[in-house]
């Protein structure tokens, strides 16, 4: 049995627009069984956070295109994407991309 | 004997100097004395930059304060003055990027955008002045440019950017600068760099928020290892719709154009594999470390797909620019025209007309007679506004005895969110409200002030 979690997630670059305009979040995760991923994150944040239109952050397992998610200032690629498994204290911010100029 | 010798031949030195400083002069003046520059419709390539060796005694003079950085130096002035940078977009980034590039003495700027200048643009795309609305943006810019360093060459083109011309002009610059403001340009200037091996330094700003990368560089990734797939049309908010402090994309300008500067200066550039972003609100910078570039990359990776320019405005789902999308939701019995509901206005038929918009644009301007729930509430059925709409209308039945179907007339900026609000209005008529007849206005407020009252503000 993990421990519960405690979070700290961002959304910027429109991306907070879906999360009542609050760009900081502090959140707490329960415990569970097996450590949390971002996977498990992701379906946490659509049932707890995300209120209105789920498909313009989320879509399958995923975020959708043009969302960049950064663990602990680091692109998530480099860090496991979906696999990676989240530390007491993470820092998980996710980034609308900006096309405007 | 010999002293003299020396004595003369000193002397002769100074004249050469003399003579070549004179010869420089005389170049300068005779390029600033051909006739302003004309925007190039075709692609024809410039004249190559003469390479320099020494700077003349007036580039020392007008450049001595960066001279002065032992990071800089003569070389890299020299470095500087033989660099080409293709700036694609003369808007809120291109201005301040081509500003300060100028004013450093880069050798030849590629200044490229379909756009005329408008008096919306001029809050943040400060090389445009006043007098130049309606001229090509790519013209105002390069003649703000030849005003501030006359001899930097410059190259106007009024054009769009697309898969026929992209590489023809890439391939003629060194540094290629994406500030543009749609999905599809991003990624065909990608492709094109990646295709012709450019450096690509990309900003990009939105509200009070902004983001900056060099792509292509160092075997670091290129914007679609970033973004394999582009974001779906409605996810994209431009400045037209979102808003933009002109100072944001000002800052990410300025900071793109130091990107360029140490690339053409032999620096090189500090945001390799790095994405910075900026947010105004909170005055921070954010600095995280990217993905190198991936070896399925569409275009970059080690078997690309890509291999030629494509089509993205369909590969997108999306126009090559930042004008509004005309969504069309409703059939045609459900829509009015401004004329008809001015008519209708005219001869005071009783309806409800409901403004969807937020309440921040209501503040610029709205019609005075309106009742305003912006669209996000009513998507939301919060319960308030759904309160307030249900008395509003119950009001209007009371007021027209005898129709059973109460006449609602949706508003907002342009007539795209009036006709989602159709939709959720239809699906509580006779619900949550009494049973309505909702249509959308075409067009919305700015159709208002254009057909129907010019005293109507724009925005």
């Amino acid at each position: 049995m993990a421990a519960p979690l405690s979070l700290h997630l961002e959304f910027g670059g429109g991306a907070e627009l879906l999360f009542n305009s609050e760009k900081k979040h502090q959140v707490s995760l329960p415990g569970q069984a097996g450590p949390w991923d971002i996977r498990q994150l992701l379906v946490w944040i659509q049932q707890n956070l995300l209120k209105e239109r789920p498909e313009l952050f989320i879509q399958g397992d995923t975020v959708r295109p043009g969302i960049l998610v950064l663990i602990n200032d680091a692109d998530w690629e480099l860090m496991g994407q979906l696999d990676y498994q989240l530390q007491d204290g993470d820092t998980v911010v996710f980034i609308s991309t900006l096309h405007g100029g | 004997m010999a002293q003299a010798l020396a004595t003369l031949r000193e002397k002769f030195k100074e004249q050469e100097k003399e003579i070549a400083a004179l010869r420089e002069k005389v170049a300068q003046l005779e390029m600033s004395k051909t006739p302003a520059p004309r925007p190039d419709v075709k692609v024809t390539p410039p004249t190559s930059l003469t390479a320099k060796s020494s700077l003349s005694n007036e580039d020392i003079m007008r450049y001595s304060r960066q001279l002065l950085l032992p990071e800089f130096g003569v070389k890299g002035q020299i470095n500087l003055s033989k660099t080409s940078v293709l700036v694609v977009g003369c808007g809120g980034l291109g201005c301040p990027l081509a500003q300060y590039l100028a004013a450093a003495g880069v050798g030849r700027l590629g200044l490229i955008d379909y756009d005329e200048v408008e008096l919306n643009n001029l809050h943040r795309q400060v090389l445009h002045r006043e007098e130049n609305q309606g001229q090509a943006k790519a013209l105002s810019a390069a003649s703000a440019i030849k005003s501030l360093n006359s001899t930097v060459q410059c190259c106007p083109y009024q054009l769009q950017l697309s898969p026929e011309n992209a590489l023809d002009l890439i391939q003629q610059y060194d540094i290629v600068a994406d500030c543009s403001d749609n999905v599809p340009t991003r990624y065909l200037v990608n492709d094109a760099c990646v295709l012709s091996g450019k450096p690509l330094v990309s900003a990009s700003a939105l509200r009070m928020e902004g983001q900056l990368t060099i792509y292509n560089y160092k075997g670091g990734p290129c914007y679609r290892c970033l973004y394999p797939a582009p974001p779906p049309p409605d996810t994209v908010t431009n400045c037209s719709d979102g808003g933009v402090l002109g100072v944001v994309p000002g800052i990410m300008g300025c900071l793109q154009a130091l990107e360029v500067f140490k690339i053409a200066s032999g620096q090189g550039s500090s945001l390799h594999q790095q994405l910075m972003m900026f947010d105004a609100q909170d005055a921070r910078f954010r600095s995280i470390k990217l993905r190198p570039r991936q070896s399925d990359c569409a275009v970059c990776g080690q078997n690309p797909s890509v291999t030629k320019l494509v089509d993205y405005e369909s590969f997108c789902g999306s126009a090559a620019t930042d004008k509004c999308r005309k969504l069309n939701l409703l059939s045609r019995d459900q829509r009015i025209t401004v004329q008809a509901y001015k008519l209708m206005l005219d001869k005071a038929e009783p309806h409800l007309l409901l403004d969807v918009r937020p309440l921040v644009e209501v503040d610029i301007c709205s019609l005075p007679f309106s009742l305003n729930i912006p669209l996000s509430q009513l998507e939301a059925k919060n319960s308030d506004d759904i309160h307030l709409l249900r008395e509003r209308i119950s009001h209007l039945k009371h007021q027209i005895a005898g129709i059973s179907q109460p006449p609602v007339f949706v508003i907002c900026k342009l007539g795209n969110d009036s006709q989602k609000a159709v939709n959720i209005l239809e699906q509580m008529s006779g619900l949550q409200v009494d049973s309505i007849i909702v249509k959308d206005i075409c067009g919305g407020l700015m159709a208002w002030a254009n057909i129907v009252d010019p005293s109507f503000p724009q925005y």
